[in-house]
């Protein structure tokens, strides 16, 4: 399935710096993340790892080096091309509407409206049928987690995956059911980043590692 | 198999003076030099041209016949009215550049303007009132001058609440920036709505614009007093912009030697 | 709680079936619109509570100004035109807050193709919630004030043009303070100088008509203002947000 242009898919740093408030958060990050490839970047908390994935997708500045991704600098709106996915340390859903709805309108952000059936099977995967129609608020933290993960399934477009803390709050079936969706993913010619405080199995895995 | 990177240590104090110091290029420590260089001329000027507007204001011009020696106050408070319209367009334009270009010391360009800027209208609005009470028998009128730089002094006042109250100093920047060039646009809507209201609601029999038919020698004292107070603008903008340089920078050699230097220089 | 499929089974049908059709600009703005309602109005309190702001606030001139029928049909536009301001203001004052806190709105201002439209989505949701209620009770309001009807249809009109133009600049304002402490004085403080020219002309159209004058004129300046102030500060409000964010 290896097409020519599919080492032109790549996500590099050249030299990337941050800068939050005052604080010189990192200097010097440079790499290279290819087709296929899975990023983790560990660290302790207040490091810098979510401002290190909030600058590789474009939400926050470098403030030295450049970002690149198909060779040309993130904007912070690649994903309005489809090619980026990028989940935050928060869980970006609605408190107000139900799973399903928010899982709907997710999808929509990709510019799409998936089937009903599509939207199901997500849930299911994701382990929320029995909670699927209930209001977010009344969701635990754990399946607030899995809703917010359960737009993966259906970002089949998105090549670049951009996880922030995801195996937060998700217990054990949970945790391996994201791991098998990572991995699906770097089957198919996917990128993944993703960071953690944990150890999990998954980080013997991982082709790159970067340690703040 | 997996590689591990590790960012270069981040500790030494030194070496995050290097970093800042690259990531601004060389321009503030020789725009800091500049600044140092110009402001003593500005505020020479100032004094010159205000003492000449002045003297043409109070000395040369002719008492008018209808409001006496009162009208006088007009030779601060045209001047005045137009630098507050002129600080804001330069406002709003360096506060553009700063936006589009990225550039920092615009941004601080324009946040050094604002203080300057909403003196000006204080100054008007004052010396408005100033001429009105004996002359009209009223401390406020709501004429479409006066109540056009009462909302403009709303502006500025929006802009440096805007920039203060918003921590992260590059989001400040911008923000309050995008804020001056809403305002900027706003500006001739707001003045001709003004205009507009004043107009149909037939209210002051009295208006400010309605000044003594200008003389030559009064508009010459108006212009001497307009630049004079340019002059000082940009004395202020160029004081404030240093301040800033120093306060930001605080960690780069150039700016502790800096510092240093004010500090013996201000001992006696 | 149900095993996840495993992942060779699941995934040749779940990317089959989860590759929906491309949706047209118009029916996804339309779906934005209606998730957008869908959230106000199950927040439930939020919009009453600035619908009964807006009568208290007219409710309240009388007791400082003196009930003469003359004064309060004199004053009455004025009135309403200021409350519905500070009603909207005070409604805007969280149109983001929210999203920024849970993080939605940076999944929308980082994937949403054509993010403009969900900017007007939102506003939009939000004016229906409160401008176009606010019209709605004019009459009421006409009804203390002892306007007439001709009066309130001038009245009602120039709301239904103005009320837009006031979301927008509380929009605006929001966007810009999003986060900031004790950000609705700010906002106020933003705000209100830009909204002044849809005061002078909202209200001095039925001041207008009360005088005997066609409002016309005025009702022409709020709709331009308004084709104005659509495509401006709806771009204004997308570049806001994006600086907001980006921390």
């Amino acid at each position: 399935m290896l097409s020519p242009s599919a080492a032109a898919p790549a996500l590099e740093l050249h030299d990337v710096a941050c800068i939050r408030g005052s604080n010189l958060l990192f200097r010097g990050v440079t790499l290279r993340l290819l087709p296929g490839q899975m990023l983790r970047v560990r660290g302790a908390n207040g490091c810098g790892k979510s401002s290190l994935l909030r600058v590789m997708c474009g939400l926050l500045p470098a403030a030295h080096g450049q970002v690149l991704w198909h060779g040309q600098p993130m904007r912070g709106r690649e994903g309005e091309a489809s090619d980026l996915l990028y989940l935050g340390h928060q869980h970006g859903l609605r408190e107000e509407l139900s799973a399903r709805e928010n899982l709907d309108f997710a999808a929509s952000l990709g510019g799409e409206r998936p089937s009903q059936a599509a939207i199901t099977q997500a849930l299911v995967q994701a382990g929320l049928r029995a909670s699927a129609e209930v209001p977010l608020r009344r969701l635990s933290q754990g399946q607030r987690r899995r809703c917010a993960l359960a737009r993966l399934p259906l970002a089949r477009r998105q090549r670049l995956w951009i996880l922030d803390e995801p195996f937060n709050a998700l217990d054990a079936e949970g945790t391996e059911w994201l791991m098998s969706e990572m991995h699906g993913h770097l089957r198919r010619d996917g990128l993944v980043v993703f960071t953690s405080h944990q150890s999990l199995p998954i980080d013997a895995t991982a082709d790159l590692e970067l340690a703040l | 198999m997996s590689t591990t990177f590790k960012p270069l240590d981040r500790d030494a104090s030194t070496d995050a003076a290097r970093s800042r110091r690259w990531l601004w290029l060389a321009a503030p420590p020789r725009f800091f030099a500049l600044a140092t260089a110009l402001i003593p001329w500005c505020l020479a000027l100032a004094a010159v041209l205000g003492a000449a507007g002045l003297w043409v204001g109070l000395w040369l011009a002719p008492t008018d016949a209808q409001q006496g020696e009162v009208y006088r106050i007009i030779f601060v408070h045209v001047p005045a009215a137009w630098m507050s319209m002129l600080i804001y367009l330069a406002m709003a334009g360096w506060a553009a550049i700063g936006l589009i270009f990225q550039a920092r010391l615009a941004s601080m360009m324009a946040r050094a303007l604002a203080p300057t800027g909403a003196l000006m209208t204080f100054l008007a609005l004052f010396t408005g009132a100033l001429w009105g009470q004996p002359t009209w028998g009223t401390w406020w009128v709501w004429d479409a001058r006066l109540t056009s730089e009462l909302l403009l002094l709303f502006l500025y006042l929006g802009f440096i609440a805007l920039h203060g109250s918003i921590e992260d100093p590059r989001r400040a920047d911008r923000a309050a920036g995008l804020l001056a060039l809403a305002g900027v646009i706003n500006v001739p809507i707001i003045y001709f709505s003004v205009q507009w209201w004043n107009t149909l609601h037939q209210g002051a029999s009295v208006s400010l614009t309605r000044a003594p038919s200008m003389a030559s020698t009064m508009l010459s004292g108006m212009l001497l007093m307009a630049l004079a107070f340019w002059a000082y603008s940009i004395a202020a903008a160029l004081m404030r912009v240093r301040a800033q340089l120093l306060r930001r920078e605080q960690h780069a050699a150039w700016a502790q030697s800096a510092a240093h230097t004010q500090a013996r220089e201000s001992q006696p | 709680m149900t095993v996840p499929a495993s992942p060779t089974v699941a995934a040749p049908s779940s990317t089959r079936a989860s590759q929906g059709a491309p949706v047209s600009p118009l029916a996804l703005g339309g779906y934005w619109l209606r998730t957008e309602l869908r959230v106000i109005l199950r927040r439930g309190t939020d919009v009453i509570a600035a619908l009964v702001f807006f009568l208290m606030v007219t409710t309240l001139f009388p007791f400082a100004i003196g009930s003469q029928p003359e004064l309060l049909r004199a004053v009455g536009p004025g009135v309403v035109w200021v409350a519905a301001l500070l009603s909207v203001l005070l409604s805007q004052a969280h149109l983001f807050s929210d999203e920024w806190r849970d993080g939605s709105l940076e999944q929308w201002l980082m994937h949403a193709p054509w993010p403009l439209l969900a900017v007007y989505a939102r506003i939009g949701a939000q004016w229906l919630t409160s401008g176009v209620a606010i019209t709605l009770m004019a009459p009421l309001i006409a009804l203390q004030y002892g306007l007439t009807a001709p009066s309130v249809a001038v009245l009602m009109l120039s709301l239904l043009l103005g009320t837009p133009v006031l979301c927008l600049l509380g929009a605006l304002a929001a966007a810009l303070t999003l986060g900031v402490r004790h950000a609705s004085l700010l906002m106020a403080l933003v705000m209100l100088p830009l909204a002044v020219p849809v005061l002078v002309f909202g209200a001095g159209a039925v001041g207008a008509w009360q005088a005997g004058i066609d409002p016309e004129a005025h009702l022409s300046l709020l709709g331009a203002l308004l084709a104005l102030a659509v495509p401006l500060l709806g771009g204004a409000i997308l570049w806001a947000l994006r600086i907001s964010v980006q921390q």
